[in-house]
């Protein structure tokens, strides 16, 4: 495929959409991650949202 | 229709019923975003032909112009979901808020750096200080405000509360982008796609382009689930935090009463 004289400026425009939506999308999942991980021990340590202690003690 | 719709919204005002519906809906919003995306390279690099004046650097248009209509429309539905805090003080609303608009500066960024990669080969300039591009370089400052105002506030209600009011102040700044081609004398061309009287794009590109759009779309409608369920996420962590602090507080007065 010939992208033309002006390809540098195609595939740096890709390369960065790509960069930034990868990077978007990783740094959601780890995000994500992070604050199940930390709910989880809280949750371990017994502290439990009112909601999830009423339905425990049900 | 409005009962309806006043429904779903009140079902999924609980943020443990969004957590269980985005869980479900996120995947297919993924997937779907990858099948266009995917599909739409495959139309832009092997089926799209060059534009007669742009020639291949036409390319670019198909993630330049997707990028601006979302920097565009994430600002609305930030504006929206400020909106929705303020007035109805819906409990999602501010959660909303607040997931979308890094997204926005994202794509406000994108839209600007992949501008300047198309402006230099066709117009000899990365850059010029014309209304659209200038208008658009205000929009990437303020999403940039409204994540310093409210990261500057210890206090997360009135933080909301007051990147709220700047985001809907600054929806002041949607129609000056979208006439900026019209009202003053722009280096940038006018609407082809959203004017009236249709699009002035051949098929052959018009298709690949709106391809793109909806998959471009759909990756932010799954970005934004997810950046919505990590902030429910994190206020709960905060909140059973300070819930843990103060029963341990409690027990260790109790302890040196007794």
């Amino acid at each position: 495929m010939d992208l033309g004289p002006h390809a540098a400026f195609i595939i740096a425009s890709y390369a960065i959409v790509a960069v930034v939506m990868i990077g978007l999308v990783a740094w959601l999942i780890l995000d994500g991650w992070r604050h199940q991980r930390a709910l989880d021990a809280l949750e371990a340590r017994g502290v439990r949202r009112r909601s999830r202690a009423e339905d425990s003690a049900r | 229709m409005q009962t309806t719709a006043q429904n779903l919204t009140n079902r999924i005002a609980n943020p443990t019923r969004f957590l269980s519906l985005s869980a479900t809906l996120l995947p297919w919003i993924g997937g779907l975003a990858g099948v266009l995306i995917a599909y739409g390279l495959y139309l832009a690099f092997f089926s799209a032909p060059p534009d007669y004046q742009q020639g291949q650097t036409v390319k670019i248009m198909f993630i330049h112009v997707p990028s601006a209509w979302l920097a565009m429309g994430i600002y609305l539905l930030v504006a929206i979901s400020s909106f929705g805090l303020l007035v109805f003080r819906h409990p999602l609303a501010d959660v909303s808020a607040k997931a979308a608009v890094p997204l926005g500066a994202a794509f406000t960024f994108l839209a600007l750096v992949t501008g300047a990669l198309w402006g230099r080969p066709m117009w000899g300039a990365y850059w010029v200080w014309d209304a659209r591009l200038t208008s658009v370089l205000i929009l990437f400052f303020l999403y940039l405000g409204l994540m310093a105002l409210r990261s500057s506030l210890d206090d997360e209600a009135l933080a909301g509360r007051l990147t709220a009011i700047l985001a809907l102040v600054g929806i002041v700044l949607l129609p000056i982008i979208k006439f900026s081609v019209d009202w003053w004398n722009t280096l940038h061309q006018p609407a082809s796609v959203l004017r009236l009287g249709g699009p002035s794009i051949h098929s052959s590109i018009l298709v690949p382009l709106l391809v793109m759009a909806a998959g471009f779309a759909l990756a932010f409608v799954a970005m934004h689930l997810m950046a919505m369920r990590n902030e429910i996420l994190r206020r709960r962590v905060k909140a059973l935090t300070l819930a843990e602090v103060s029963r341990t507080g409690a027990s260790l007065s109790a302890g040196a009463k007794g």
